[in-house]
């Protein structure tokens, strides 16, 4: 990856010797230490249980960590008092596994909620709307109810529901989970779309073979331990050369 | 002001900003103010039931103020009523009680004062006692002068009536002072009783509306967590979360103070035609009032308080609890 080697940007993500133990004594993560450039595209990758959605709620402050401190844009998460989350996950757009979309709204309300959240004025909504729902190729089904689309066309809404309000961070927990090879491919290529743009783009996922098929670096977890970082080993080729 | 000080006005892009932002804001308070009034008549049974349960809630205590209300009405009418009898001494004539008469005139207290001479007197009792015939048999008037004194205070205003009373009782003319019409002083002390019975029942039910609202809006939370849980996720701040729900609160507040105004209007029209038999056969023009504006207002504003707090209570204690994971 050509931006991986780029050492002059800044970076977006850092992880420094984080830790997460879980009441009770489980210990999800275990002195992890990363760092994701702006603009990079990297999967996160491990067998279920290996620490990887524990990482991605790190990020969002969905969890705290036990020891180490993660490091924001500049800002030591640590430091975030539970009033200021909001301020934090509004840069970010978070993609479930399972949506979490609100079945009592049509797709276009569930996009717009960033948006309304955000205060954006209405008019202004409706256009950033339909431009995600383009993006996402669901423009025509803005008036529907998320319960009548297909598995495929519900991720996308979470998606454009994500993207909408032009996040610089796009967290995506599995995103291909429940969905067949081919639209598994189409959901990714999306990201890498994204990511073409200018969105720094992590994704967990465990599918390796869609990984290798879209060709990002991989961070991969095992048992809560880092295990393998092409980013820190792109880095360091580019250092050595 | 601003023409003369160009300078200190903000930069045009700085204010239009502002200004922006909140108008964006204002609106989204009325579209929330808006939609949560259309959540609630999406399920217009349950919002009737708890409205109602409500309205009955601060209809009793408003219907009883009003009764209240009418019965001092009627308590105030005989304030006018109000005589102290001054029985003078048997020996004292005419123009002994006039002197005195015309002193006591000048008092602060006293709003008037008619004379009832022996003769009068005398007129008087065999008129009202039934012993006319046998009055003819005595030798002389037994009857003393009586001054009848309209007091200037109020009988609620007891310390002073009995002031005046054992004032004019130490007059040495004045054989004995007597007050007149005890039983609207008692009716006075049991309305004050009755008025305080009406806040204490009222402040009971106040707080049955606050756990209706709470535990409503307790329910309503419960029902919309995968709502709250995708908003808090996508960085909607509590503030953000609580707002539907305070206005719900206030909606319910609002409905079931209406409906409380609607209830008592129509105990008062059920009560109206009974009330204005009964006056009549006192031949009296009493007429049953109602809560009147300022009352209805109190009614309305209260109920919205209470709406507001009892949802405050309940987001206050829930929501935050809930946390994306």
């Amino acid at each position: 990856m050509p931006q991986a080697n780029n050492p002059d940007r800044s970076t977006l993500i850092t992880f420094d010797h984080v830790s997460k133990r879980y009441p009770g004594g489980h210990e999800a993560l275990s002195q992890v230490s990363f760092s994701i450039a702006r603009g990079d595209m990297v999967y996160l990758t491990g067998h279920s249980g290996a620490g990887k959605s524990t990482l991605l709620k790190l990020i969002a402050i969905i969890e705290r960590p036990s020891r180490g401190q993660v490091i924001l844009d500049g800002v030591n998460l640590n430091n975030i008092s539970n009033r200021n989350v909001p301020l934090i996950r509004r840069n970010i757009g978070i993609i479930f596994q399972n949506h979490h979309l609100l079945y009592d709204r049509p797709v276009f309300d569930n996009v717009a909620m960033p948006l309304v959240i955000l205060g954006y004025r209405h008019r202004e909504i409706q256009s950033r709307v339909r431009a995600a729902l383009d993006q996402v190729g669901l423009l025509k089904k803005e008036k529907c109810d998320p319960i009548t689309l297909s598995g495929g066309e519900q991720q996308r809404v979470g998606i454009a529901r994500a993207i909408v309000h032009k996040p610089a961070l796009l967290l995506a927990d599995e995103p291909t989970g429940n969905l067949d090879p081919e639209l598994s491919l189409e959901i990714m290529q999306l990201f890498a779309r994204f990511n073409q743009v200018g969105t720094t783009v992590m994704i967990a996922s465990h599918d390796l073979d869609l990984i290798a098929q879209i060709g990002a670096p991989v961070i991969r977890l095992q048992d809560g331990c880092l295990v393998h970082d092409d980013l820190a080993a792109g880095r360091e080729q580019s250092a050595h050369g | 002001m601003a023409r003369r000080k160009p300078r200190q006005k903000p930069t045009p892009r700085k204010t239009g900003a502002r200004q922006l932002r909140l108008s964006a804001w204002l609106s989204h308070h009325l579209r929330v103010f808006i939609a949560s009034l259309g959540h609630l008549t999406r399920n217009p049974m349950p919002t009737f039931m708890t409205s109602a349960v409500i309205a009955i809630s601060l209809a009793l205590p408003a219907g009883l103020y009003v009764a209240l209300q009418n019965l001092s009405q009627l308590g105030a009418g005989w304030d006018d009523s109000t005589r102290i009898s001054l029985y003078l001494d048997t020996r004292a004539n005419m123009q002994q009680a006039e002197a005195l008469a015309a002193r006591l005139r000048l008092h602060k207290a006293i709003r008037r004062i008619d004379i009832i001479d022996k003769q009068a007197g005398f007129e008087q009792f065999k008129q009202i006692s039934g012993f006319g015939d046998a009055l003819q048999y005595l030798e002389d008037n037994p009857l003393p002068i009586v001054l009848t004194v309209q007091p200037l205070v109020t009988v609620e205003q007891t310390q002073a009536l009995d002031r005046l009373l054992a004032e004019l009782q130490n007059e040495k003319l004045v054989e004995l002072a007597q007050l007149d019409m005890q039983w609207v002083k008692r009716l006075h002390a049991m309305l004050a009783i009755a008025q305080r019975a009406i806040w204490v029942i009222g402040a009971l039910l106040a707080l049955a509306v606050l756990l209706i609202v709470g535990n409503t809006i307790r329910l309503d939370i419960e029902n919309r967590r995968a709502e709250i849980e995708v908003a808090k996720l996508i960085g909607a701040s509590n503030a953000f979360v609580r707002r539907p729900f305070l206005y719900t609160g206030l909606w319910y507040g609002l409905l079931g103070g209406t409906l409380a105004w609607l209830l008592t209007r129509l105990a008062l029209w059920l009560l109206a035609a009974p009330v204005q038999t009964l006056s009549q056969l006192y031949s009296s023009d009493f007429s049953l009032g109602g809560l009147g504006f300022g009352n209805t207002l109190s009614l309305l504003l209260i109920a919205c308080a209470l709406g507001l707090s009892g949802s405050w209570l309940a987001v206050g204690r829930h929501l935050d609890a809930i946390e994306p994971s």
